[in-house]
């Protein structure tokens, strides 16, 4: 006699009516409930007092410079993860497995600590603060300190998409392309690039859903000042401590449909990358 | 041809090969490695280095005094049992979840699989604001509480509340891959050995899943333990009382004692290194004794 | 005489791979280097192809500095243990890729692109399957694949590294003949890696048998069966049996018969051990029969062959070959006379200093490297 329970993947148990039951109910308490709270708020007093929230020069300017932010600090951390992936995953040299914990390293670090590092370097009493003042430059409750903190925030996060793919997709077709003539741009461009292209998608998404929502690091380094420092979830939190509750739900609004349209987009990502690993085992491959 | 040998033996032609890196036919790392080098040097070497540094300015009973300072302690103290309490619930909660999603089939699996992630996707500030509205005496949960006495928001209870969101992704998704990996055959032959459920699960599947589980609560406690956005709506900030470790960060720098705050934050770095370095070495030692 | 090898060094940390490599490669030949895993040949390849730099050595090829050329400039052609296919591109791009990537001023016109890939589809026989992904092949499509693209660039130099590893036995025996059909026909100079003794010796004009990073023969697969340079070799292409014996006069003696010494020419006169092939064992049951007294222990079948395996009184355990009625006028437990046509001398287990004839037997670490 077969025992029971072996096939999964159907709710037929009293168990796993009581499993499902209960990781549902979780689930909707401590994600689905805030999500929820944040939608009934920012449309409690109706679909006027929500627009009006994006009428304000305050939230626009903020929406604006959080775009501004990302739009710098996501290029420069893809273009950091393709430089890292490609001299990690390809070649072998010394210090690699501390290089690769240097990397990580941002991943446990509270985000404002993120953000006071570079007020220990470039705030007034900072190593470098003075130097700045001479020299006219304003760092730190400028967009330069904001940008710097997103970027700190969000390093790794492309790099660790890249490099365990890589690795395991091993050089042989980059090797294959360079023995065929192709040199290193060509080998790039045509074998690497269209291999990681839906990891390197991936890596980008989250990287810049981070950005765009930091709040922590950003925090610390950008100095509230309305219409000029502050991104959009600095936007919020200032609405919210002036009470102003439809305001801030209706900014909290749009970052939380940034988030839903990420989370769709790397779910879809991701069964594409599921596709793509497809390729590679080979069925008909009778080991002898 | 011999007399060749011998005349190349002594000079190697190419004498930096037993150099720190080995060669290779593909180019091109000599631009990536710098790039990468100088990148790793600026955004994160340097500001390591000035947090490393700044804390000994007024010695190290500067640093001592920082730390050891009632209100710091405090906060510490909350910021990392919440964080360890929420990360303690994560794993229960977090394994369920992994459980459900890997072994069951149910309308919505997708959804509730995309879900999950949503803690990593939406910004610290909306959860903070979420969280302190839906637990405030007026809100939809702390209008429940209310009456059996239960206070959440503005309290130490709000933090710890509140990380429970925000670590749960890291356990479900440490755990859910090796769900998925795990032998079915395992499985069935406990069953067929006459194993009953329950037993089934604790001694054949849960220490299978113990190093997932290790790494998803090392994940989840160090990032509670320094979580800001989502906690400080939420928490009440009542120094000495809920006041968390990184708001003290805050109020440290806006008074211009960056002494104070670098210790703070190094203490900080530190527990959560120390935390992830404990894991990794229990990790090591259980996959020694899997494998002999 | 067009690709020169000479004192090739490389050493993989203190694991010296190759120690000292010297070989002359004919224009057109078809070339395998054979050993066991961990003698070289592989690193040998990679230094041919450029991914390997050797510590000191050198290689020309028609009289060019090989090694003063990067991976890209050798124009060779290189087929992958795995074979490396460009997953996100058909079968017709990976084929014209090398073509497609030359710099505008030598890069063939589309249509003759076009050409070259149809040609090369037809020559391995893969016509029809231009548009698949490499994913859509079995395992022997994609050999074929690997073999079309790397013979696009018209290399100078074919390098196959383990082509066949990754088939199963039919389809293997079938590439084999195929990659014959196709160096003939293109006439690449062509250099196979393998660790199959029967591939290499089907496919090869000359084998190059390499163990512990040294060349222990080169020679054409009938040289190697008939004039092995050392028991290493013997034991590698082939079963073998071991046996003590006298050596005196370029003869091998033992108990009951007199077997000529093929290799080492001139072995040394005293006690040693020979080896033989069970093909050149015969078993004879008449009552004058010459030979060593061995019991049948057991007789296996082996299509047409049958594997008798006898027990000498000494304990040494032996097998012969026989044709299916030749063995038939045996039985297990007969008491039958034991020859050897033709012994190999084992100096190496002779200057051993545990050696003790008596002791040994079959399955000895040689015998059992095979």
């Amino acid at each position: 006699m077969i025992p029971r329970g072996l096939e999964h993947r159907r709710v037929n148990s009293p168990t796993a009516v009581i499993l499902v039951t209960l990781a549902l109910a979780w689930l909707a308490l401590i994600i689905g409930a805030p999500l929820a709270t944040v939608v009934v708020e920012a449309f409690g007093k109706g679909l006027d007092a929500f627009l009006a929230a994006f009428r304000e020069p305050d939230a626009l300017a903020s929406i604006r410079l959080t775009l501004l932010v990302a739009a710098i600090a996501v290029p420069l951390n893809a273009a950091f993860g393709l430089a890292a992936a490609w001299s990690i995953a390809r070649f072998e040299f010394r210090g690699k497995a501390a290089l690769l914990t240097l990397i990580d390293l941002p991943l446990s670090m509270s985000p404002v600590v993120a953000g006071l590092v570079w007020v220990l370097l470039f705030g007034a009493r900072g190593w470098f603060g003075p130097l700045l003042e001479v020299a006219g430059v304003k760092v730190i409750f400028a967009v330069p300190g904001i940008i710097l903190g997103t970027i700190l925030v969000t390093v790794p996060l492309i790099a660790r998409e890249l490099i365990p793919l890589m690795t395991e997709q091993g050089a042989d077709e980059e090797l294959a392309a360079t023995t065929l003539g192709a040199g290193g741009w060509t080998v790039f461009r045509r074998v690497t690039l269209p291999n990681i292209r839906w990891a390197l998608l991936h890596g980008v998404l989250l990287c810049n859903a981070r950005a765009m929502g930091e709040f922590g690091a950003v925090s610390v380094v950008s100095g509230h000042i309305r219409g000029l420092t502050e991104t959009l979830p600095l936007h919020v939190e200032a609405l919210y401590n002036d009470y102003d509750f439809v305001g801030a739900f209706s900014a909290a609004t749009l970052l939380a449909g940034l988030a839903v349209v990420t989370l769709v987009a790397k779910t879809v990502l991701e069964q594409l990358i599921r596709a793509g690993q497809a390729v590679k085992p080979a069925q008909e491959l009778a080991i002898p | 041809m011999v007399a060749l040998d011998a005349a190349f033996a002594p000079a190697p032609l190419k004498p930096a090969r037993r150099s720190w890196r080995e060669h290779s036919a593909l180019p091109g790392f000599g631009g990536a490695f710098g790039f990468t080098l100088l990148y790793v040097g600026l955004i994160i070497l340097l500001p390591l280095a000035a947090l490393a540094a700044r804390p000994w300015e007024h010695g190290l009973g500067g640093v001592v005094d920082a730390i050891l300072q009632p209100r710091t302690l405090a906060a510490l103290r909350l910021s990392f049992l919440a964080a360890a309490g929420a990360a303690v619930v994560n794993v229960l909660t977090g394994l369920l979840i992994a459980w459900v999603l890997t072994r069951y089939d149910f309308p919505g699996r997708g959804v509730v699989d995309a879900l999950v992630d949503l803690p990593f996707a939406l910004p610290t500030a909306v959860a903070g604001i979420a969280l302190a509205t839906l637990y405030s005496p007026g809100g939809w949960i702390g209008s429940l509480l209310q009456p059996v006495g239960l206070k959440v928001a503005y309290t130490p209870v709000g933090v710890f509340v509140a990380l429970l969101a925000v670590g749960l992704p890291f356990v479900v998704r440490a755990v859910q891959p090796v769900l998925e990996d795990l032998d079915a055959s395992l499985e069935e032959a406990a069953q067929t050995l006459g194993a009953r459920p329950l037993q089934t699960f604790s001694r054949v599947i849960l220490p299978a899943l113990t190093p997932a589980l290790l790494t998803g609560f090392a994940l989840a406690f160090a990032r509670g333990a320094g979580e800001y956005g989502s906690v400080i709506f939420i928490a009440g900030n009542m120094p000495g009382v809920s006041e968390i470790a990184p708001l003290v960060i805050v109020t440290r720098l806006e008074g211009y004692d960056y002494a104070g705050a670098a210790s703070v934050g190094l203490a900080m770095l530190a527990v959560s290194l120390i935390v992830l370095v404990a894991v990794n070495s229990i990790q090591v030692a259980l996959s020694r004794r899997g494998s002999r | 005489m067009t690709l020169t090898i000479d004192g090739v060094y490389k050493q993989f940390g203190r694991f010296p791979a190759l120690t000292g490599i010297s070989l002359d490669v004919r224009d057109g030949e078809f070339i395998s280097l054979l050993g066991p895993s961990g003698s070289g040949k592989t690193t040998l390849l990679r230094v041919l192809a450029g991914l390997d730099r050797p510590d000191h050595g050198c290689v020309f090829l028609n009289g060019v500095d090989f090694l003063a050329l990067s991976a890209r400039e050798r124009r060779i052609g290189l087929v992958f243990q795995q074979y490396a296919l460009f997953r996100h591109m058909t079968v017709a791009r990976n084929i014209a890729f090398g073509l497609e990537v030359r710099p505008r001023a030598t890069r063939p016109s589309r249509a003759a692109i076009q050409a070259r890939v149809s040609e090369l589809l037809a020559l391995t026989q893969i016509e029809g399957l231009g548009d698949r992904y490499p994913a859509q092949l079995s395992g022997g499509q994609r050999q074929r694949v690997a073999v079309a693209r790397a013979l696009a660039v018209e290399p100078q130099l074919l390098l196959l590294d383990e082509p066949f590893g990754a088939l199963d036995a039919k389809v293997r025996k079938e590439l084999r003949g195929e990659l014959r059909r196709i160096h003939d026909a293109t006439g690449v100079t062509t250099i196979l890696v393998t660790h199959d003794q029967e591939e290499a010796m089907a496919l090869a004009d000359r084998v190059v048998l390499m163990n512990q990073g040294r060349i222990e023969q080169i020679g054409s697969p009938a040289e190697l069966d008939t004039a092995p340079a050392s028991p290493f070799v013997f034991t590698f292409l082939g079963e073998t049996n071991r046996l003590p014996c006298e050596v005196t006069a370029g003869a091998a003696r033992f108990e009951g018969f007199v077997a000529p010494v093929i290799s080492p020419a001139g072995a040394a006169d005293g006690r040693a051990t020979a080896l033989f092939r069970p093909e050149d064992t015969r078993l004879d049951a008449g009552p004058h029969a010459e030979g060593l007294p061995v019991r049948i222990v057991e007789i296996r079948g082996r299509g047409s062959l049958r594997l008798v395996e006898c027990q000498a009184l000494s304990g040494h355990r032996l097998v012969a070959e026989l044709s299916e009625a030749a063995a038939g006028a045996f039985e297990a437990g007969q008491r039958v006379r034991l020859t050897a046509r033709r012994v190999v001398i084992d100096t190496v287990a002779a200057a051993r200093p545990d050696w003790n004839p008596e002791a040994g037997g079959r399955g000895a670490p040689a015998a059992a490297a095979h």
